[in-house]
């Protein structure tokens, strides 16, 4: 990654965007903007951006139909899913397409800017929220274990010990430099496993996740 | 109490109709002297205070009555085989005019030429049906039920033209005759229908007129079914059609409701809010807190379904945690972020735990001056742990000064005698960490969901 980030932000709110474009500020290139699935489609098909800000709620679709669009065509694209809702299925349904991470939309501007950042730089961005969503989630399907398919790999279908502690961290509030510290390891390894996760996330077989996210509404 | 006895005995006296002395024109004759008596006004039926159409209460009120020994008397004379003062009841509903209105409700209906006709047509049918329950010679229910006639067009008169509340009670009263119709019927279906009812109606007749000369005691049987099925045939659709305006108006009325609470919900708090915002522009840290507080309460009312303040028949751990949150928030006006993985019900245990959490979380608030706290709560298969953390000034474990002793002891006091841990980690300029853990007995309380 050299110089400061492309970005496109798709969101149906006109003020949320101008919101953001002028908090951003010159952290990042705000290189186009749209406001529905199809506009958005076309125009990161046209301008290449490193990033999509994504709005999780679009009147003509989820967010997960631009993920999945792009993908397609483009997958160096990357996205962060931004949402008000904080509903799990939502959230879950955007990560599962594809998304490299997800953020809320009172996320700080230096947090949403450094969340930018590592998702141009191809990491994954859990906000405190989603890491309680997929230990949640993990958990749920854990529990209900019995009488379901597996995925072809069963490591896809549980955290291990290490990567759940990491997200517990994450969900209280700890930056990666706080839980590398915390854990005596490096930045490095907490990136890669919270990378680990988002795979396990996207990968998994395991329909409870979906299911997992549809039954449950959180705080 | 001489103003009870008084009404009493002029109603003797001057009343051989029954309840409406003055006829059912009642605000005719306002000056008759009432003012002395119970309300001291005109006749008014009382839509306040009604079962059907409040001239129970009307009456006992212009009269200084007991509205239940009103209403008690109303059904003993109804109940009169003579069947005569039903439909007295409902003239008197569509005469007298509520309480607060200037016309009648039967002022309005003369208007209402389709209301007559309707009301005509149904008195018709009403009196057909009336006919061929007559063939049983059941006398006393024809001899209760011939007055009811003018029931069935006066209530038809009253629905068409009563205001809305009205309405909606009468709609209460018909409700169990509506229920039984289904909305469905088509018009295109009507000819044929009409068709196999007369055809049901001219063949039952027939075979009746037939059955004098043959004698056979099953065949009138049939014809009366035959004739009842082509009265049904002839008044089902009517009956759908009201039943269907009845679900239209219901649908009607509940969407007003809900607009109407949704606009005060809007009101009176993200109004209000924003009223307050612009109040205290000058002031970021006030306007942030106003504006996390309503978007929380938003949020809680649009994605889960549930107002700030309405409390939580069973308290799980999730909703403690967030009443926590929101507390803690609206009180010292700081962030918290609250994470829950798992929720279970809450126990003797567990609320000692959430006093415990809520306690650091204050203590948090008040002394760290931290811009943000989060709370961390998950459910695990054994035990349920709750982490309060801030990125505040912190202190140093072996120097507490007194004030903060009563943290440390009210949590982990708590905490211990429950059988739980706490668990206080702080370094100066580095913020502070409560960590809670409660075991749980699996066996006792549910999985969580």
């Amino acid at each position: 990654m050299t110089g400061v980030p492309r970005v496109v932000l798709v969101d149906d709110h006109g003020l949320f965007r101008s919101g953001v474009r002028a908090e951003l500020g010159r952290q990042v290139e705000v290189v186009g903007e749209a406001d529905d699935v199809q506009p958005a489609i076309d125009l990161i098909a046209s301008v290449r951006p490193d990033v999509v800000l994504l709005d999780v709620h679009l009147p003509g679709g989820g967010g997960q139909a631009v993920v999945q669009a792009i993908k397609a065509t483009q997958p160096e694209v990357r996205f962060l899913a931004l949402s008000a809702s904080d509903a799990p299925e939502d959230v879950i349904a955007v990560i599962r397409a594809g998304a490299r991470g997800y953020v809320t939309k009172t996320i700080s501007t230096a947090e949403l800017a450094d969340a930018i950042q590592r998702v141009a730089a191809g990491d994954a961005v859990f906000s405190h929220r989603l890491a309680g969503f997929v230990l949640d989630a993990f958990a749920a399907s854990a529990d209900a274990a019995d009488g379901v398919k597996p995925s072809f790999d069963p490591e896809l279908d549980q955290l291990t010990s290490r990567e759940r502690e990491v997200l517990r961290l994450i969900a209280q509030g700890y930056t990666y430099k706080e839980i590398a510290r915390e854990l005596y390891i490096s930045v490095k390894t907490v990136e890669s496993h919270v990378s680990s996760v988002l795979r396990k996330l996207q990968l998994s077989s395991r329909h409870q996740l979906t299911r997992w996210a549809a039954e449950r509404r959180l705080a | 109490m001489g103003n009870v006895e008084e009404p009493a005995r002029w109603q003797r006296d001057d009343d051989p109709f029954g309840p409406w002395p003055h006829g059912p024109f009642g605000h005719a004759h306002r000056g008759f002297g009432l003012r002395r008596r119970g309300s001291g006004g005109p006749l008014r039926r009382d839509p306040a205070d009604r079962l059907a159409g409040g001239v129970a209460a009307g009456v006992a009120a212009w009269r200084g009555f007991n509205v239940t020994t009103v209403r008690i008397v109303f059904v003993l004379i109804a109940l009169i085989p003579s069947g005569f003062f039903v439909p007295l009841y409902v003239i008197g509903w569509l005469l007298i005019p509520a309480a607060g209105e200037d016309s009648s409700i039967g002022s309005r209906a003369r208007h209402d030429s389709r209301g007559i006709a309707l009301a005509a047509g149904l008195a018709s049918l009403f009196a057909f049906l009336l006919f061929v329950v007559g063939v049983f010679n059941v006398g006393w229910i024809t001899g209760y039920a011939w007055p009811q006639l003018i029931t069935v067009a006066g209530l038809m008169l009253i629905w068409r033209n009563a205001s809305p509340e009205e309405k909606a009670t009468l709609r209460r009263l018909a409700e169990p005759l509506g229920a039984a119709a289904s909305p469905a019927v088509r018009r295109r279906w009507s000819a044929i229908r009409l068709t196999i009812a007369g055809l049901l109606v001219i063949g039952g007749a027939g075979w009746l007129a037939s059955a004098h000369e043959s004698l056979a005691l099953l065949r009138p049987l049939g014809a009366v079914l035959m004739v009842i099925a082509g009265i049904v045939l002839v008044l089902g659709p009517w009956w759908l059609r009201i039943a269907r305006d009845l679900v239209l108006e219901r649908q009607a009325r509940i969407r007003a409701q809900e607009r109407e609470e949704m606009a005060t919900r809007i009101h009176d708090s993200v109004l209000q809010t924003l009223a307050l915002i612009q109040r205290r522009a000058d002031d970021p840290q006030k306007v942030v807190q106003l504006a996390r507080l309503q978007e929380r309460e938003l949020r809680s009312w649009l994605f889960e379904g549930r107002g700030l303040n309405e409390a939580d028949g069973d308290m799980t751990l999730a909703a403690g945690v967030r009443q926590i949150q929101q507390d803690v928030e609206s009180r010292y006006g700081v962030p918290v972020e609250a994470v829950t993985v798992g929720d279970c019900e809450l126990d003797e245990n567990l609320n000692a735990l959430l006093a415990a959490a809520r306690e650091a979380t204050v203590n948090a608030a008040k002394w760290s001056g931290a811009s943000v706290i989060s709370l961390f709560a998950e459910v695990e298969p054994d035990s349920v742990s709750l982490v309060v953390r801030d990125r505040g000034k912190g202190f140093d474990p072996s120097a507490v000064p007194e004030d903060r002793k009563g943290l440390a002891e009210s949590v982990h006091g708590r905490m211990a005698r429950r059988g739980g841990t706490a668990l206080v980690t702080s370094a100066e300029g580095e913020g502070t960490k409560v960590s809670l853990k409660m075991p749980v007995d699996r066996s006792r309380s549910g999985s969580p969901s």
